[in-house]
């Protein structure tokens, strides 16, 4: 970092392009792991190193967590570059060589990370070009790139990597460099099958998982039998018959054991005898929402207000009102999370899966009270990530357990470590009400948002919690007040978010935070104003929409799903069958997403099953269709399953749903057909694809619901018995 | 530290460990460096650590060594030399992967049901795959592609 500032500075002091190079080695495919390559996100060469052999190196600090990304960012460098896909290579997530791009999260890796690799390489491309220009002493105009070869009008030719000679391109990034037309894409729009999809499917891939150093051990840690259980004792010799243990690590409240092989790990772990002191500071989970209410607020952020909502609503003849909650998930992805630390010199490295390596540099650093410069954090692909999950827990593990053996320490979280104590979408309670004017107009809407307090900032490391070490943490929710404001054109609204001092498990996001929620209860309840007018909720939506992208879609939508031409729902068999429609525009300043849900509800056993999904989605520009259906399908599974299974279970003092029995997802048996109409916008700014429609799902399956059954449904997870409660007050 | 001979993937290896209760897991992964099975649940929940045992799809996270008779193929040995399982093929052709974690367990337990139903229905194909948990949502495309790799 220092080296690169340096090298700013003298950039900027000589205006000589020479004077860099000869401070700098130079750069080559072979050496990308020199100290000296820039990670600064204002140069070029932190985002791109062209090879001798013509290889382009992607140095992205956004990464692929199996959403497709890395096949996405590597059409968009070679694309504007006009390389072969096959010449490209991406690394992720480096602190040593990538930028700091921001996490890995939001739907943000296309729109902004994306959006950044292909300035700089089109920034690459003018310099490129103006350089062989000189060189052939003609117009940089008359140039151009085919194959990753430089040609001009006398078919003359120059090899990029001949052309830069393995040397940097010390260049600032342009914003203003021109872009290539997406009347000439060949590769951005296209369909482009993923690159990691061969090795995955013939295990040639290495997850997180698999990653492996020399002299590694293998370490598991024993958590506290209560959430703010404090350690009272253990006993080394109840696991003294296990061979191969390397130590027993205590940190006051850490613990764990460090051992030659996985399985002994496994065993010392569970078998180690352990006292904890009892703990008990949960709410009962019968009393959640009231713990909710009741929970001390911070402050109010007020997220829209226009007109005089209070007085509109005091005035409306008739008066709405609904309250929603929607259950506290788990991330639950399949494979657990796993960290590997070394350290060497002084200086630490640690891999691992974590959806933002630079931020966890700066909580690991902290936790062991160094420099950010002592540590280095490598991503390595992992299973699904959905948001802020148990990566860096993992990570902050296997760091205090490699500290106290002096060698590489794996950590591998057990299935229960990560149900039990991952960090968890909290409890998400909302108020709504609407006022209807005489002619049937809405008049008023009001929403109170319960949600605990923070930003998607620094969750606090479990381990360096227990451990009594700083880990910056605070209470980061996530972006949880986005799309609490609504984008409908009514006259009165305010949309408060209550910012709660406290949620009972340690929260962070998950896929499509708060925005989830937030739509879950408006789209719901814009449903059950429909329903109280008799409009029809497609009709109702066009009526209060003053936007015409998000009308193009709405009406897209009602095409593909035959919305005007469905038939009328039959209440009176045992098995109804209902359609429901919903719509965001997220965080309304990007994707917009509309969708209808069929469902199907067992009014005898209570069980609702979802059969299809009409999904209509606009992200402006598509960089990979088939990676955006798979994604679109992804959000809609996820979130059925989320919403008809999901839910954390807890007793006073820990997380009981501890394993796939507990907290069931959702089975092969269960999956809904997805229907999808992409609309394609080449010539407009990408937008995130890896959320927007789990936004909608929640509120589109209870619409359907009360379709079918002239029932509402406002606590997710829907589940047989919440249904059948619902059904018998009907 | 005792030997324990095992066949995998056609090779007649040995492999020592100090608890034959070792699940057979770990024994492919740590001992044998194979990356197919997966560790997802260790109880037998999820399906990431399936493998073969004389053609049977069994849940290698649960299998303790002392137990294994039989030849075991991971998904490392499930196609040829000559080239890859029709499987593996659909699979790429269906780009039937999100994240990837789970595919070990949908290639080999759908390996097996080719193996008895050669010609599944889609009801078929997605209750022999009840328990194997994808978390991504890419179940659509895992019945598609085991539907093309069936020619079904």
């Amino acid at each position: 970092m220092n080296v690169s500032v340096s090298r700013r500075s003298v950039l900027k002091a000589s205006g000589l392009l020479v004077v860099a190079f000869s401070l700098v080695p130079r750069l080559t495919i072979a050496n990308p792991g020199g100290a000296t390559k820039p990670v600064t996100p204002d140069l070029v060469d932190s985002y791109l190193a062209i090879g001798r052999d013509g290889r382009i190196t992607v140095y992205s600090g956004k990464v692929d967590l199996g959403t497709g990304l890395r096949t996405a960012l590597t059409q968009i460098v070679a694309e504007e570059l006009d390389v072969p896909l096959d010449q490209v290579t991406l690394i992720q997530g480096d602190t040593l060589l990538t930028p700091d791009q921001g996490p890995s999260f939001g739907s943000l890796s296309i729109q902004n990370g994306g959006a950044q690799l292909r300035q700089a390489a089109a920034t690459a491309r003018r310099a490129l070009l103006e350089r062989a220009a000189v060189k052939f002493n003609t117009d940089a105009s008359t140039l151009s790139i085919r194959d990753g070869v430089i040609v001009d009008p006398n078919r003359r030719e120059l090899a990029l990597g001949d052309l830069l000679d393995g040397r940097m391109l010390s260049l600032e990034l342009d914003q203003n460099a021109p872009l290539k037309s997406p009347a000439d894409f060949k590769l951005v729009g296209k369909p482009v099958r993923r690159l990691d999809i061969p090795d995955k499917v013939t295990a040639r891939f290495t997850f997180m998982q698999d990653f492996k150093r020399p002299g590694m051990l293998h370490g598991r840690v024993i958590r506290p039998s209560g959430l703010g259980a404090t350690l009272l004792s253990y006993d080394e010799s109840s696991i003294r018959g296990i061979p191969g243990i390397v130590k027993v690590v205590r940190i006051e409240n850490f613990l764990g054991v460090v051992a030659k092989s996985e399985w002994s790990a496994i065993k010392a772990a569970r078998t180690l005898s352990v006292k904890w002191s009892a703990w008990s500071g949960l709410p009962e989970q019968s009393q959640l929402w009231e713990h909710v209410r009741s929970t001390k607020i911070l402050k109010d952020d007020v997220t829209s207000n226009r007109g005089d909502s209070q007085a509109a609503l005091a005035a409306a003849p008739r008066k709405l009102a609904a309250t929603y909650d929607f259950a506290i998930h788990t991330h639950g992805s399949i494979g657990p999370s796993c960290a590997v630390a070394e350290f060497e010199g002084g200086k630490l490295t640690c891999w691992s899966a974590s959806q933002a390596t630079h931020n966890l540099r700066k909580q690991l650093a902290a936790m062991l009270g160094v420099a950010d410069e002592s540590v280095r954090c490598i991503y390595v692909d992992g299973a699904g990530c959905y948001g802020r999950n148990g990566h860096e827990d993992a990570a902050g593990d296997a760091v205090l357990l490699a500290r106290a053996v002096g060698q590489p320490v794996r950590v591998q979280w057990m299935r229960a470590d990560e149900h039990g104590w991952d960090p968890k979408g909290p409890p998400t309670l909302l108020d709504l009400r609407a006022g209807l004017d005489a002619g049937g107009k809405i008049s008023a809407w009001e929403s109170e948002l319960f949600i605990p307090n923070g930003i998607a900032g620094f969750v606090a490391l479990v381990g360096a919690d227990h451990a009594g070490l700083n880990s910056l943490g605070q209470l980061s929710p996530g972006g949880v007040i986005n799309d609490l404001a609504i984008p409908y054109a009514i006259p009165n609204v305010k949309t408060t978010a209550h910012r709660l001092e406290s949620t009972p498990f340690k929260p962070a996001w998950i896929r499509s935070p708060g925005r989830m929620q937030n739509s879950f209860a408006n789209e719901c309840f814009l449903d059950e104003i429909a329903a109280a007018i008799g409009a029809d909720p497609l009709e109702l939506r066009l009526q209060y929409l003053h936007d015409a992208r998000g009308e193009e879609l709405l009406e897209r939508l009602a095409t593909l799903s035959s919305w005007r031409q469905r038939p009328k729902p039959d209440r009176s068999g045992e098995i109804v069958t209902g359609l429901g429609l919903a719509y965001v525009k997220y965080e309304l300043v990007r994707t917009y997403v509309g969708i209808v849900a069929e469902v199907q509800v067992d009014t005898k056993s209570g069980v609702v099953s979802a059969k299809r999904f009409y999904v209509a989605h606009d992200c402006g520009q598509i960089i990979n269709p088939d990676g955006l259906r798979n994604q679109i399908e992804g959000n809609v599974v996820q979130t059925v399953s989320r919403v008809l299974k999901e839910e954390v279970k807890f007793d006073r003092s820990m997380v009981t749903s501890l394993d796939w029995g507990s907290y069931p997802i959702l089975t092969f048996p269960e999956v809904p057909e997805v229907v999808m109409d992409l609309i394609d916008r080449p010539n407009e700014v990408p937008w995130g694809g890896g959320e927007p429609t789990a936004a909608v799902v929640p509120s589109a399956i209870a619409n359907a619901v009360f379709d079918a059954t002239g029932v509402r449904l406002r606590s997710v997870p829907f589940t047989p018995s919440k249904v059948k409660s619902a059904l018998g007050r009907a | 530290m005792a030997r324990t001979p095992l066949n995998v993937n056609g090779n007649a290896v040995s492999v020592f460990v100090d608890d034959a209760d070792t699940p057979l897991l770990y024994v492919l992964r740590d001992n044998l460096g194979l990356h197919g099975p997966r560790f997802g649940c260790g109880l037998g929940q999820c399906g990431a650590c399936t493998v073969h045992i004389d053609g049977v799809a069994v849940r290698s996270c649960v299998m303790p060594l002392s137990a294994v008779q039989g030849k075991v193929v991971t998904l490392e040995g499930l196609g040829t030399k000559a080239g890859l399982h029709p499987l593996q093929r659909a699979f790429i052709e269906e780009q039937a992967v999100q994240c990837g974690y789970c595919i070990n367990g949908m290639i080999m337990q759908s390996a097996a049901l080719l193996t008895r139903t050669p010609k599944p229905t889609e009801d078929q194909i997605r209750q022999e795959l009840v328990a194997n948990l994808c978390r991504c949502g890419t179940h659509l495309r895992i019945v598609r592609a085991v539907k093309r790799a069936a020619g079904t």
